[in-house]
């Protein structure tokens, strides 16, 4: 398999600025290759929400070029992104539930977006709900959640298609020790068993130790640094951890 | 630990599903209704009402004046201008004969003066009758078709050669200003119901941008969730439909309830030309039209809203 087949996400001297305000990401460049588990880090502000809408394909960058699953960004017309965006799995840093649908509603969008059969919908969400242990949340509409019930929504709802890539905004941040790291297994599920590609953005550094052959992206004020070969190919595994 | 059964969504299957998602009716259920606005299907009623009421106002005007324009159009009035009474009746006999040749004509009625004084009364008062003052012959001519201004020239010039002192009149040149009010009317009532749907438009416009503001949140998560703008506009467009449909509904019953009131005040006048204006099976078809027009053009406005707005979210 060549080097470009093999790339989910390529990066090339990206650069993200919002308004005329100074970029907050700058020339960034670097690749994302399938099954592979991505830590992000960085203190706060250092531009790692700002990758990931990229990532999500939530922003467009104002330079450079992004590829994702072979196809360039920034020639594609946005009739085609809904396509992407189906390959996605994004927990988002304040969940994003759709306030007025149910934990269970909630869940099975991804799925009903795509078509999928309501029968197929119902058994998936039902299972899924069982596993993050919200059951019997599963008529709960988000206000009545805690934020922690609501980040089981959110993950469970991210990882309901089984995407090519889950990206994960600080996923375990409302959760206690025990469900992060069940939540985590999951994360590392999706990757060795369906392949997934996980990109998981987190300031805990206890976190980054629990996944063993995770690789590390470090952003420092909008500027990506390399300290373990991540960014390397072919990567080189357990190199942050 | 345990890893959940995690569906099975090969990616080509979901590729298919993605694709032919746009074709299943499945969208209402991923978002609750959104609302237009309290007061939009009421303002859709009012506009609905009145452009039934318009609508029916100008096919009515329209009925009046073919109406008006049947009965005259085949019909002139012969005059015959002669102080000596003597005379005067003399030359209206002969007017008469001359009349009763023309293969134009096909009837031919000399009014009696009884009844030309009886219509000249209320103006005239027992002059009418005294003979003190001269009051012309008048002849009624009916026309076998509707006559060419020269065929009715042909005819003066006919007569006027018998009898001196004669003047034709075509009955509908005396309504001429009668049928252009009757026919600016009719446009007044077109320029309200194009204004009418101008205001419509504008009224589901606002509220499909407010109803798309309101939601925006929702809208931008399932864009990213994978969601395409046709999903999206299609939960917009269903509400669109249902609180367009009630208005146009309710406006139409409010619209009719005011035609039938209106109708019955003109068929207490038991006029010969207000019924000349009674509504055709054809134009209550024209009328039932108005909601569904209403309906579509409210569609068609809130598409086109969110498509632009969609349009200009990534």
């Amino acid at each position: 398999m060549s080097e470009r087949s093999a790339e989910i996400v390529k990066f090339d001297n990206v650069g993200l600025r919002y308004g005329t305000d100074p970029e907050v990401l700058s020339n960034l460049s670097f690749t994302l290759y399938p099954g592979s588990f991505y830590f992000l880090t960085g203190a706060s502000g250092a531009g790692k929400t700002s990758l990931l809408k990229l990532l999500y394909l939530a922003q467009r960058p104002s330079r450079g070029a992004i590829r994702m699953f072979g196809q360039d960004l920034m020639t594609m017309p946005r009739e085609r992104l809904p396509d992407l965006r189906r390959r996605l799995g994004v927990v988002f840093q304040n969940f994003r539930l759709v306030p007025h649908l149910t934990a269970f509603d909630n869940v099975a969008l991804p799925l009903r977006l795509a078509g999928a059969d309501e029968g197929r919908v119902i058994k998936a969400v039902s299972d899924m709900l069982d596993w993050v242990g919200l059951a019997h949340r599963a008529q709960a509409i988000p206000a009545t959640m805690s934020g922690g019930e609501q980040q089981r929504v959110a993950i469970a709802r991210a990882v309901i298609a089984r995407p090519r890539m889950l990206i994960a905004d600080e996923p375990t941040g409302n959760v206690d020790p025990e469900m992060a790291l069940k939540l985590l297994r999951l994360f590392e599920a999706l990757n060795n068993r369906v392949g997934t590609t996980v990109v998981v953005a987190t300031h805990d550094v206890h976190l980054l130790k629990k996944v063993p052959d995770s690789l590390i992206m470090r952003l420092n004020k909008g500027q990506l640094s390399d300290p373990t070969g991540a960014l390397r190919y072919p990567p080189r595994p357990g190199g942050g951890a | 630990m345990s890893v959940p059964p995690l569906p099975e969504a090969p990616e080509d299957a979901l590729s298919e599903a993605a694709r032919t998602a746009t074709k299943q009716p499945r969208a209402a259920r991923l978002l609750p209704r959104p609302r237009l606005g309290g007061l939009v299907p009421w303002v859709i009623a009012i506009l609905i009402a009145l452009v039934v009421v318009a609508a029916a106002g100008g096919l009515s005007l329209r009925n009046l004046a073919a109406s008006a324009r049947a009965d005259l159009a085949s019909a002139i009035t012969v005059q015959v201008i002669e102080p000596n009474p003597d005379l005067r009746a003399e030359r209206g006999k002969a007017a008469v004969a001359v009349l009763q040749g023309i293969d134009l004509v096909r009837a031919v009625r000399l009014v009696p003066q009884d009844e030309l004084a009886a219509l000249l009364e209320p103006w005239l008062g027992a002059a009418a009758t005294s003979g003190d003052v001269p009051i012309p012959v008048l002849v009624d001519v009916e026309l076998t078709r509707n006559a060419a201004p020269a065929e009715l020239a042909a005819i003066e010039t006919t007569l006027a050669a018998a009898v001196p002192g004669v003047r034709v009149d075509a009955q509908s040149d005396w309504l001429k200003p009668v049928y252009r009010a009757l026919e600016a009317l009719q446009w007044l009532a077109l320029g309200l119901i194009a204004l009418v749907a101008l205001a419509t438009a504008a009224a589901v416009w606002l509220a499909s941008r407010n109803a798309l503001a309101q939601h925006r949140e929702t809208v931008e998560i399932i864009h990213l969730l994978g969601g395409t703008d046709s999903q999206i506009t299609r939960i917009f467009l269903g509400t669109v439909l249902r609180e367009a449909a009630f208005g146009a509904l309710v406006g139409t019953a409010l619209g009719l309830a005011a035609v039938w009131l209106l109708g019955q005040q003109f068929a207490a006048l038991d006029s010969g030309m207000a019924g000349g204006g009674a509504l055709a099976a054809v134009d209550w078809v024209a009328i039932a039209g108005v909601p569904i027009a209403g309906v579509l053009l409210a569609l068609a406005t809130a598409r086109l809203t969110i498509a632009l707005a969609l349009k200009g979210m990534l």
